[in-house]
């Protein structure tokens, strides 16, 4: 299984990159960061991009910083670099809980945070967490920068709304207040398989009562979404079971799974009633609960 | 040293990263193959069209069936049934693709990237077919005048009607084993060069029947025995995948032979997982007749075997042994089985690990569970009412494997049980799980009991000799894919002979080396090459005694070999001679020789006209995620007597090598097809394996209540007593834990079905 | 299109200079040099036989072109031991019986090794983690775990 050819570019600068991607990418050229979603394609000679721009040699993306409310990753950050809490705070513990369940420790030293994203596998733990979060992906390209809503950015399974001349060189996350609950949980085969069915969830409480609800679900449906009716299951609702419940019977009716090789859409249904309810729990309770 | 857990010596190149397995081996100018595969699950192929290949980068050949038009498809290693015979696989398709990654043309080029491109410019035109993808519909057509039914075969004895007519009840299952197999770590590999100045052909890669496969090399290309020489390197697992020959073993040696070059191929993964050998595949229409206490009084059994595309180097040998061992560790007074071999449009299906065991103790236990249920008697009572006692053994049933009868050798079916559920703890278990039941969890335990076979014969022999450095090499016939071959065989000849087994050098798998083997396979090595090793040791024992008598003055009684040196018995610290020293004087030029004949070495043979018998117990304790259907396994007991242990550490290995395999087959791993015949389980993403965290803390209780009487060490063989009957025992705990009798009658019990089976009980 | 780049990779302390096509794998260039210790049994990113560190951290070699691994430290099984002293990881697979065929056994030590070096302090839950990064089909990973446990004790009194 080895890739078929291609011309190899490593631009030490970003203008570089973003320069050859533009002359290259109507030539089948593709950005290579991590790698490791890229590479067992290109062994697989499913992907056969003519040039690839390694963008390992950059400097200035391997940062992960927070300004102006938000935490800021660059195109270079490894999920390895999320195993330990990034600063004090729900939106840090959050990202070192969900980085544990991607892949295994291995690929976690080379993929990186915006790859998984420009990539949109349906069963990308962070797709889910940009998603959720309504994250702001900003992408550089020949016609300038933009700011892309995550709303906006997952378009479908391995689709996102890049121009295949833009490279994503920074998502951004909004810090969580810091009495933020949250939880996720996910159901895969084995460990370190892809999810099933993950949910990603985050709220507040104020007099008892749930306000500002998030809840994502990934791996079911082409794309990672917040469900809506979800959440409107939460808003006003004492945190617990039955408000947990009814949130999850409400994602369960409003998804529609993907039927594929690896279940049934109705079994998938139900993993995504069981995830929600879970990473609603998990909420309720420490480490998701702060204090 | 015989029953001692010492280190092994294959060890220090392999955690040296200085293994040779065939990957590692290359030769000068050598060209590397790679193989087009058909795309098609059945097609007419009209053509192939070669051209834009045959002028890409690097390229030296590109052949289809029509270059080798010469040779005859894949002949079996055994004799085997005549009715076969037009099954067999051709090395490259002719006129018709019957599987997804059937050979349809060889590339041969410098590089195996540049192969690799070449292969992708080979155009297949062909008209697809229906595809028959289930064993159990109705036949269809393989070629004219032959049905996708190959053979059926049948086994039995007794007045079964007769049985079924009297039964206080009868019980019937449907049940389905799903395809799996051996899937090692490496995948497979082939390495042929012929060296023209002595026109010898070298196969390098093939492991685990060497002798034989070199025979059938011989055979398929008109060469003498001697002018073909496999030799086996390191090899990175078999599990009964690697070794048999296949298609692209004869093609690397054609490729040496008509190409004038070395010819390498090293298979990727996705490439092993639909063309080596899958197995396992069955769906049974079981039957038991009991009487009111539980008691078997016969069994009916209609199978269907899943064989894919074509009948390979085994013949029908996977139908034989679930026929012949099904009635495992209990009287089963009648018994009638039939199986059905029927040919499907999938990989073709040979054997592996516990060939037709891991099947038919699905069958078996979850049969005995059954009856159980339905009488409403303790799983453990029943079971105990029907095993094989010690005072009945040996046992024979008029069935036949393996070319021998089923004579049990050997046990104590009830002991075992009766230690396995002491190690286990098994009241309070049954206590706790009750506890923990009522308080919400689903949590069951499942036993399984099973016998399995080794030490097939007939027979094997191995040469040993001591050099004058009093280095010892025993050279055998065998094979070593990782289950410690070298190291058992070193145990036994140096316990025997009195030296330190490091000193033991043991030459496996070079058919130049020694005239004959039977390679290790049907865990038969230690058994057989353990045997004969033994023999051979005593001879070189005795005429190294002899000699030294003269040279010590002392008659060979008053002697004792240790750590290499020859001592008198009353005065250890008194004058010696090494075996380096005897072997000096048994030089040819030696003046001590005398009449005797020249060399410190000898030859053993062991014989054998029925094969061993060790038998197991296993205990599972799974815990069942009832929103998800995701089965924990909690806690493993393997329990096995195996006669007796050349080394327990390696025993151990190979059962919990086993039962973890074992487990991938009972809720993983499956080979699966979509309706057109596509494989859907085409990489490690999709064929699932378990890593660490799917395996439980597994406890192993080795036993030796019942040494083999066939051979003089009592051994019995350990190499697939793990996994024989891990999916009925996960079957039977998964029951217990979802409540419901009888609910798990398919393998993998993947999380989807058990959350079906528990949506169905409401 | 199939320009070929002249590299030098540094591997286990030593420079080997190779002329390759920049989609030729790390794994295959590695072995390409004779170091045949590093092992490919699926060139898709799954199984780990074909780790090895890279600047101190394991990757998988089959999913990294060689051309971009120059000029970073990468280590192999064939650097563990020291002339003839096996390194503590290496002895305690030969101890516990971590090894059956041993394809997979390069990929295990060069993971385990990059755990003793960089978290010592590791638990036995994510060390278990951890270690789920790589296939082992021969040992049902018994013998490998009783390894790595006790290179850890051995070299750090970890605890489990």
């Amino acid at each position: 299984m080895k890739p078929a050819p291609f011309a190899y570019h490593r631009p030490a600068t970003l203008d570089a990159a973003v320069r050859l991607l533009a002359e290259l990418a109507p030539q089948d050229g593709r950005v290579l960061a991590g790698g490791q979603s890229l590479v067992p394609m290109m062994a697989f000679r499913l992907a056969r991009p003519a040039h690839l721009i390694d963008i390992n040699g950059v400097a200035g993306l391997g940062d992960a910083t927070v300004r102006d409310g938000e935490l800021r990753i660059g195109a270079l950050v490894r999920h390895a670099a999320f195993h330990r809490p990034a600063g004090g705070g729900p939106l840090g513990a959050m990202l070192a809980a969900v980085a544990r369940h991607i892949g295994h420790y291995p690929i976690r030293t080379r993929g990186t945070f915006c790859g998984s994203l420009a990539n949109a596998d349906p069963a990308a733990e962070w797709c889910l967490v940009a998603a959720t979060l309504d994250a702001a992906l900003r992408a550089v390209g020949p016609r300038g920068e933009r700011l892309i809503a995550a709303r906006a950015f997952f378009r479908g399974a391995m689709e996102t709304a890049l121009a295949a001349d833009e490279l994503l060189c920074e998502a951004r996350l909004p810090a969580l207040p810091p009495d933020t609950r949250w939880g996720f949980a996910e159901f895969g085969r084995r460990a370190g398989d892809f999810a099933l069915a993950m949910a990603l969830a985050a709220y507040r409480v104020e007099a008892g009562i749930i306000v500002a609800p998030r809840l994502g679900v990934g791996a079911v449906e082409a794309a990672p979404r917040r469900i809506a009716a979800a959440e409107a299951a939460l808003v006003g609702q004492a945190p617990g079971a039955a408000a947990f419940r009814a949130a999850a019977e409400a994602a369960m009716a409003a998804l529609d799974p993907l039927a594929d090789a690896a279940s049934e859409p109705q079994y998938r249904r139900e993993l995504a009633g069981a995830m929600v309810y879970r990473a609603l729990m998990q909420a309720d309770a420490p480490p998701g609960r702060p204090g | 040293m015989i029953g001692a857990s010492l280190p092994r010596l294959e060890d220090g190149p392999l955690v040296t990263g200085r293994g040779r397995f065939v990957g590692d081996i290359s030769f000068p100018h050598q060209l590397h193959m790679r193989v087009v595969r058909s795309p098609y699950a059945h097609a007419r192929l009209h053509r192939v069209d070669i051209t834009a290949a045959r002028s890409a980068p690097g390229v030296a050949a590109v052949w289809t069936a029509a270059d080798i038009a010469d040779l005859p498809p894949i002949d079996f290693r055994d004799p085997a049934n005549e009715a076969l015979r037009p099954y067999r696989q051709p090395l490259l398709a002719h006129d018709r693709l019957r599987y997804v990654g059937e050979p349809v043309a060889a590339v041969f080029a410098s590089d195996p990237y540049l192969a690799e491109d070449a292969a992708e410019l080979v155009a297949i035109e062909a008209e697809e077919l229906p595809v028959l993808l289930d064993a159990a519909a109705a036949p269809g057509s393989f070629a004219a005048g032959l049905s996708t039914e190959a053979l059926v075969m049948r086994g039995g004895y007794g007045d079964v009607e007769a049985a079924f007519a009297a039964a206080h009840a009868i019980v019937a299952l449907d049940l389905e084993i799903g395809r799996h197999s051996g899937v090692p770590l490496e995948p497979r590999g082939a390495l042929a060069y012929h060296d023209a100045a002595r026109d010898v052909l070298e196969l390098y890669g093939a492991a685990k029947v060497p002798h034989r496969n070199r025979d059938g090399l011989m055979r398929m290309l008109g060469r003498s025995a001697a002018s073909v020489v496999l030799k086996e390197g390191n090899t990175g697992g078999g599990f009964g995948i690697r070794g048999e020959l296949y298609p692209e073993d004869f093609l690397v040696c054609l490729g040496a032979l008509r190409l004038g070059r070395p010819v390498k191929w090293l298979e990727d993964r996705h490439e092993h997982l639909i063309a080596a050998n899958h197995s396992r595949q069955q769906r049974h229409h079981a039957r038991v007749a009991v009487d009111a206490e539980g008691r078997v009084l016969a069994l009916d059994d209609e199978f269907y075997l899943d064989q894919g595309a074509y009948v390979r180097t085994h013949g029908a040998r996977v139908l034989e042994m679930t026929i012949a061992m099904l009635p495992g560790p209990y009287r089963i007074p009648a018994y009638r089985a039939c199986g059905h071999f029927r040919l499907t449009n999938k990989t073709p299906a040979a054997t592996y690990r516990a060939p037709g065991r891991y099947e038919g103790s699905f069958v078996r236990e979850r049969l005995m569970d059954a009856v159980a249920d339905r009488l409403g008697l303790d799983r453990l009572a029943v079971r105990r009412r029907n095993l094989i006692t010690r005072a009945e053994m040996p046992f024979s049933r008029p069935l036949s494997a393996l070319g021998t009868d089923v004579a049990y050798d050997s046990g104590d079916y009830p002991l075992l049980l009766d230690k396995a559920l002491a190690r286990i703890g098994w009241q309070g278990l049954q206590a706790e799980l009750k506890r923990r039941r009522a308080a919400g969890e689903l949590v069951g335990a499942g036993v399984g009991l099973f016998v399995d076979k080794g030490g097939l014969g007939p027979a094997d022999g191995v040469r040993v000799s001591v050099d004058a450095t009093g280095a010892v090499e025993l050279v055998t016939g065998g094979s070593n894919v990782g289950q410690g071959f070298a190291t058992a065989m070193a145990q036994i000849c140096a316990a025997t002979l009195g030296v330190d087994y490091r000193r033991v050098r043991v030459v496996y798998g070079q058919t130049d080396r020694i005239a004959y083997g039977i390679g290790a396979h049907a865990s038969r090595a230690s058994v057989m090459t353990g045997g004969a090793t033994h023999a051979a040791a005593l001879k070189l024992r005795a005429k190294a005694l002899d000699m030294a008598a003269e040279l010590l003055q002392a008659a060979p009684g008053e002697l004792d070999i240790a750590d290499g040196v020859v001592v008198r018995r009353d005065r250890p610290g008194g004058p010696s001679v090494s075996l380096g020293e005897i072997a000096r004087h048994l030089a040819p030029d030696s003046p001590l020789l005398g009449e005797r004949d020249p060399g410190l070495a000898a030859e053993g043979w062991f014989r054998t006209a029925h094969m061993t018998y060790p038998y197991g117990v296993q205990i599972a304790v799974v815990r069942v995620d009832g929103d998800t259907g995701a089965v924990t396994v909690e806690r493993y007991l393997a329990a096995y007597d195996i006669g007796r242990a050349i080394n327990p550490m390696l025993a151990e290995g190979q059962l919990v090598g086993g039962v973890v395999q074992g487990l991938g087959g009972a809720l993983y791993e499956e080979f699966r097809y979509d309706e057109r015949g596509e494989p859907l389980s085409a990489t490690f993403a999709d064929y699932l394996m378990p890593t660490v965290r799917e395996v439980p803390p597994i406890d192993v209780l080795l036993t030796e209540d019942a040494p083999s009487p066939l051979n003089p060490l009592g051994i019995k063989s350990a190499g697939e007593g793990g996994i024989t009957p891990v999916g009925a025992v996960i079957a039977a705990a998964i029951d217990e834990a979802i409540g419901v009798p009888g609910g798990v009658t398919r393998l993998p019990a993947t999380p989807q079905r058990v959350k079906a089976l528990l949506r169905g009980r409401g | 299109m199939s320009e070929f780049a002249e590299i030098a990779l540094t591997v286990n302390g030593r420079s080997y200079p190779l002329r390759l096509e920049p989609r030729r794998t790390l794994l295959d260039a590695i072995r390409d040099c004779g170091l045949t210790g590093t092992h490919m049994g699926c060139e898709h990113g799954v199984c780990g036989a074909c780790t090895v560190l890279l600047d101190g951290e394991p990757v998988r070699a089959c999913l990294i072109f060689a051309v971009q691994a120059q000029g970073a430290a990468i280590r192999t099984v064939e650097g563990l031991a020291t002339g003839d002293a096996l390194h503590a990881v290496q002895r305690a697979f030969i101890a516990h019986h971590g090894v059956q065929c041993g394809f997979c056994t390069p990929g295990f030590l060069m993971l385990a090794t990059a755990v003793l070096e960089r978290e010592p302090d590791i638990g036995d839950d994510a060390l278990l983690d951890v270690l789920s990064s790589n296939l082992c089909r021969c040992t049902g990973y018994r013998g490998i775990v009783a390894a790595v446990r006790a290179a850890l004790a051995e070299l750090h009194g970890g605890r489990t």
